[in-house]
């Protein structure tokens, strides 16, 4: 089975992603792919507190997510993978990984350096360059908090006299 | 009673929750204001908003931080700072039952009042008809 939802989020397992998408996407399984979370235990406990028992929390780094992605991606289990910024998604594509997928942009706050492009979407210049080189990595990358919200495209996330594709 | 410093109390919730459950607990209280201060997640990265929790924790002196989910970034952001703090106490599940126990009894020590506060948040959850809640109907004489 595919992918569910790759996602882009800060928060990583948060309300939206548990009640908003997961009621419409039913996983069983949300992969958060972050070096740092992997080996922390007791970060991961409080992450897993926010999710149903039916739903399993796995927490691996990068280098472990990118062997495990075709297992996903053809296995029996319905799987969210969530990053909580944009670099780490990319790393997770580089060579071609996420190819024909779509990368969901779910929420990247304020913070110093970064502009406004949605209520929900903040970016530094850095940023918009890992979003142009995940589409280059032939990722379909759009933004969009909850399922029913308008999916804002690539192109209008980054305008283009922006762009340095 | 065992008097103690009095505890602050920080609600940290989505959307406007805080602000409104705060703002019902002075009008019904008529509580100051530094007592017990909203605080709502909107639009801040996880970073920001444990640096506006902690800002909000101070230097010394018991606080509540009350959160509306047991986990999410409200939740996570207020259990990392209490974290080796034995003056700072995270309650989930916040509700107004909860909060009126709390104004009423934050002089108590910490030790005292978040098992009155659990217990006071838990009862103020209940339904009507009682059988729907697992519970049996009081008999009413006469009828």
């Amino acid at each position: 089975m595919p992918v569910l939802l790759y996602r882009v989020d800060e928060r990583l397992i948060h309300g939206q992603v548990v009640v908003g998408w997961g009621s419409r996407l039913q996983p069983d399984m949300i992969v958060v792919v972050d070096d740092s979370l992997a080996e922390s235990e007791w970060e991961q406990e409080l992450y897993g507190l926010g999710l149903p028992p039916e739903i399993e929390a796995r927490f691996e780094d990068v280098e472990t997510a990118r062997g495990h992605l075709e297992e996903w991606k053809t296995g029996p289990r319905r799987v969210i993978v969530l990053t909580r910024d944009v670099h780490t998604m990319l790393e997770l594509a580089e060579g071609g990984k996420l190819r024909g997928e779509e990368v969901n942009i779910g929420g990247i706050h304020h913070s110093p350096g970064r502009r406004a492009v949605l209520p929900y979407v903040y970016l530094r210049d850095d940023e918009e360059r890992d979003l142009e080189a995940l589409a280059a990595e032939g990722v379909d990358v759009s933004a969009r908090d909850l399922p029913d919200a308008r999916r804002v495209t690539l192109a209008e996330l980054i305008p283009p006299e922006r762009q340095r594709r | 009673m065992n008097e103690a410093t009095p505890a602050r109390g920080i609600v940290l919730g989505h959307g406007a929750l805080a602000e409104g459950l705060v703002d019902a607990v002075r009008r019904i209280s008529g509580i100051e204001p530094e007592a017990l201060e909203p605080l709502s997640n909107v639009g801040l990265s996880p970073e920001r908003l444990q640096q506006e929790v902690e800002a909000r924790l101070g230097g010394g002196g018991p606080v509540v931080v009350f959160t509306d989910l047991p986990s999410g970034s409200c939740n996570i952001a207020a259990r990392r700072l209490c974290t080796g703090r034995s003056d700072v106490v995270v309650v989930s599940g916040v509700n107004l039952p909860l909060l009126l126990e709390f104004v009423m009894h934050r002089h108590r020590p910490l030790s005292e009042l978040v098992p009155r506060l659990l217990e006071k948040g838990r009862a103020g959850i209940a339904c009507a008809p009682m059988e729907l809640g697992g519970h049996a109907r009081p008999s009413v004489p006469g009828r």
